[in-house]
């Protein structure tokens, strides 16, 4: 018996002795992580040199601004005003006096060094945890003088990454239309631009009508579709040579060609026998595959990142909706429900979520769900919006916006905006002309 | 016939898996979801009752109410009295008996009051869990009921308290310890949370359909503020495709080293001096 008690007082003892208070946290707060970018130091003869040869006072400050100007734009991070620094870039990058920033709230710190080597450019760059004092990260690159603007992007992708745990997206590029001219005479040209709105150029001359561009995943290729004697025609162009082929003319209305996520084929959608239906071409053997057969319009397609399903657009329902089926087109199943008309769907890169555009009692909506449908979140609503495309980390979606350019409704303007899925960061992308039709390329630098 | 007596056992087992496989599914299958069957009395209302015990009832009722007209007028007042002085007598026996057995021993005055307070708390709850059982035994059991007896009751229930709360005076205190061990109270762990809460930037990029569970163990000072922290699933950080764990695991400990010091509780340091935080961004995230 007593044998028995001191077992039991054994057992329960350390139990008690053991047991440590636990506090669940389960929320925190989404605000933007206050962090600083300290100008990149650099010495005075490749200060000189830098000046000389790509005409900017001071690289160093200039790519910290684009690291600083991605942070902010991606609404998760708040870079804190240069003016409250207290220590000097140089010595900042040596030893951060982590008092001092830590004094000014901030979490983070970017510090870094420019240094002009052999006729090139050697950034280094330092990460560190404010609030640990120590060093979360350090990377140094080295390019062509006039890769700046690239180093800023990368260096933004580098602490992006480190800090949220997913991929960035400043080094990536942006192809999309610009349209110039009345609504009657559009001149509607290709155009390139990165994705902060720097480097635009313009790709066609603006003969042809050239209509929804996309970038291959897989790599800096294109496809478009683009009208040559009136006949819809797909090419393919790939964006580092400046080659362009002819894919194909396809009768009646084709439709929005698109890669697959390993750029092996395009998938569109196009008319015949009097039925809209999608197809697949294969880019190797030119191999034409009907994937739908029904007497409905199926348009928009887009495969998921795996490849191994479709979602597109049909009115089959008797109103437009939207449908998820496996690649080869069976299994098809209708995942849009709600009210108004769905278009535009699009995957994301992501594979967790499909984006589209949807039409409700005359107003626009860019929204997601989940691929099965359910889920459906509006992130933002106008008179008239459409053709979401992902950011490579399928966070933040591009797409385009018609606007009336006075008050009195006369005029209309287009223009690009990007919003991420929490639906509160939504910016307008400056671009020199109108513009439609945007296409995020993957990263550059993968 | 070791190989037919094999062949038989297998195809019996064979027969069993099919016929589990097949009947199965049928019998965990609900046949129809019928709700529940409420069974209705109906009763007729007629002018007079029918209840049989109503007129005893009221008859029980009517010499409860005589005898408490009388005896209540006349005991009352010395119950009250009897309570409190009874009260006072313990709460001074006890007073006495701290002050005589721990002057030296308890050196914080604080726990003195707290423990006197948890005694006269223990007293007085079953004074009024006496008074719920006199209302109900005043109609039913007339033969049980005697305020005399239930005064005595309750004046020795008072002193066989106070006896064990006198003699078991350590044993009462490790189990006060170990209550209080057990966790925070409702008030302090919400303080601590709404501070956390402030300081957590969640890191938005995380993939919301992983374990993002991190718990992190805190050595504190008395003041709230931080010694030592540890992750304790710190070998997560080092598997492939965990790279996100490293972002939250640091996530969260900012949000540590940013809110300190803690809004801990102002006492029991004993209690909380060790603390485990689970940060968990999935309700955040998942939404």
């Amino acid at each position: 018996m007593i044998k028995k008690f001191i077992i039991i007082i054994f057992i329960f003892i350390p139990i008690k002795v053991l047991a440590l208070i636990e506090v669940d946290i389960t929320r925190g707060n989404l605000n933007p992580l206050p962090l600083a970018v300290s100008p990149l130091s650099i010495d005075e003869t490749s200060r000189k040199n830098f000046e000389q040869i790509l005409d900017k006072e001071n690289i160093g400050s200039e790519i910290s601004l684009i690291v600083e100007n991605n942070l902010r734009t991606s609404g998760l991070f708040n870079p804190l005003d240069k003016k409250a620094f207290l220590q000097a870039p140089d010595i900042a990058n040596l030893k951060p006096r982590f008092e001092d920033w830590n004094l000014i709230k901030a979490q983070a710190l970017i510090t870094g060094k420019v240094n002009f080597i052999n006729d090139k450019l050697r950034v280094e760059f330092r990460l560190w945890d404010v609030l640990a004092a120590k060093e979360m990260m350090a990377l140094a690159f080295t390019t062509v003088p006039t890769n700046w603007r690239r180093v800023g992007h990368i260096i933004s992708d580098k602490v992006y990454e480190r800090l949220t745990g997913e991929k960035g997206y400043f080094d990536t590029r942006i192809i999309y239309v610009a349209e110039e001219g009345p609504k009657t005479q559009r001149i509607k040209k290709l155009a390139i631009m990165d994705q902060d709105g720097a480097n635009n150029k313009f790709l066609t001359l603006g003969n042809e009508l050239v209509l929804t561009p996309r970038f291959n995943p897989a790599s800096q290729m294109v496809t478009y579709l683009s009208y040559f004697k009136n006949m819809p025609r797909v090419y393919l162009l790939d964006i580092e040579t400046g080659t362009q082929e002819v894919v194909g003319d396809f009768p009646g209305m084709t439709f929005a060609p698109r890669f697959s996520p390993d750029g092996k084929k395009i998938i569109m959608s196009f008319a015949k026998d009097g039925k809209s239906d999608i197809y697949t071409m294969n880019l190797e053997t030119r191999l034409v595959e009907r994937i739908t057969n029904h007497p409905s319009i199926d348009t928009s397609p887009s495969y998921s990142p795996d490849g191994k399903y479709i979602t597109f657009n049909s009115d089959r329902s008797g109103y437009q909706q939207i449908y998820v089926m496996k690649n080869d087109g069976s299994d098809v199943k209708r995942i849009s429900f709600g009210n108004g008309l769905y278009g535009t769907p699009v995957w994301s890169p992501r594979g967790d979520l499909i984006a589209f555009t949807k039409l409700h009692k005359g107003k626009f909506y860019i929204g997601v769900m989940r691929t099965d449908g359910t889920g459906e979140r509006l992130l933002t609503e106008n008179y008239y919006q459409e053709a979401p495309s992902w950011s490579p980390n399928g966070r933040v979606l591009i797409f385009y916006r018609e606007t009336k350019t006075n008050s009195k409704g006369e005029g209309f303007s287009a223009k690009l905006w990007s919003i991420d899925l929490t639906g509160y960061n939504e910016r307008l992308i400056k671009t020199e002309t109108d513009a439609s039709d945007p296409s995020w390329s993957s990263l550059l630098s993968n | 016939m070791k190989s037919s007596s094999i062949v038989i056992s297998s195809a019996l087992h064979i027969s069993l898996v099919i016929l589990t496989a097949l009947s199965l599914p049928f019998l965990s299958k609900k046949p129809i979801d019928l709700p529940p069957i409420v069974s209705v009395e109906l009763i007729q209302i007629t002018e007079e009752t029918n209840i049989p015990f109503a007129p005893k009832a009221k008859k029980i009722i009517e010499k409860v109410k005589e005898k408490e007209k009388k005896l209540v007028s006349e005991q009352a007042p010395p119950k009250k009295v009897k309570k409190s002085k009874t009260k006072t007598v313990v709460s001074e026996k006890k007073n006495k008996k701290i002050e005589k057995q721990n002057p030296e021993a308890v050196p914080l005055p604080e726990k003195e009051v707290k423990k006197i307070k948890t005694k006269e708390e223990k007293k007085q709850n079953p004074e009024k869990v006496d008074n719920e059982v006199k209302q109900v035994s005043e109609f039913e059991k007339k033969d049980l009921f005697d305020p005399n007896n239930i005064a005595a009751l309750i004046d020795k229930s008072k002193e066989e308290t106070a006896e064990i709360v006198k003699t078991n005076n350590d044993v009462t205190q490790d189990q006060v310890r170990n209550i209080e061990n057990s966790k925070l109270s409702l008030s302090e762990e919400d303080a601590l949370k709404a501070q956390i809460f402030g300081c957590w930037s969640i890191p938005l990029g995380l993939p919301y359909d992983e374990n993002l569970l991190v718990r992190i163990k805190l050595k504190l000072k008395p003041d709230g503020s931080v010694t030592k922290t540890e992750i304790l699933d710190h070998a997560r950080m080092n598997k492939p495709g965990q790279g996100f764990y490293k972002v939250l695991a640091e996530s969260a400990l900012r949000a540590v080293r940013l809110c300190q010091p803690l809004r801990v509780p102002a006492s029991g340091y004993e209690r909380w001096k060790e603390l485990q935080l689970n940060f968990d961004a999935r309700e955040m995230l998942g939404g």
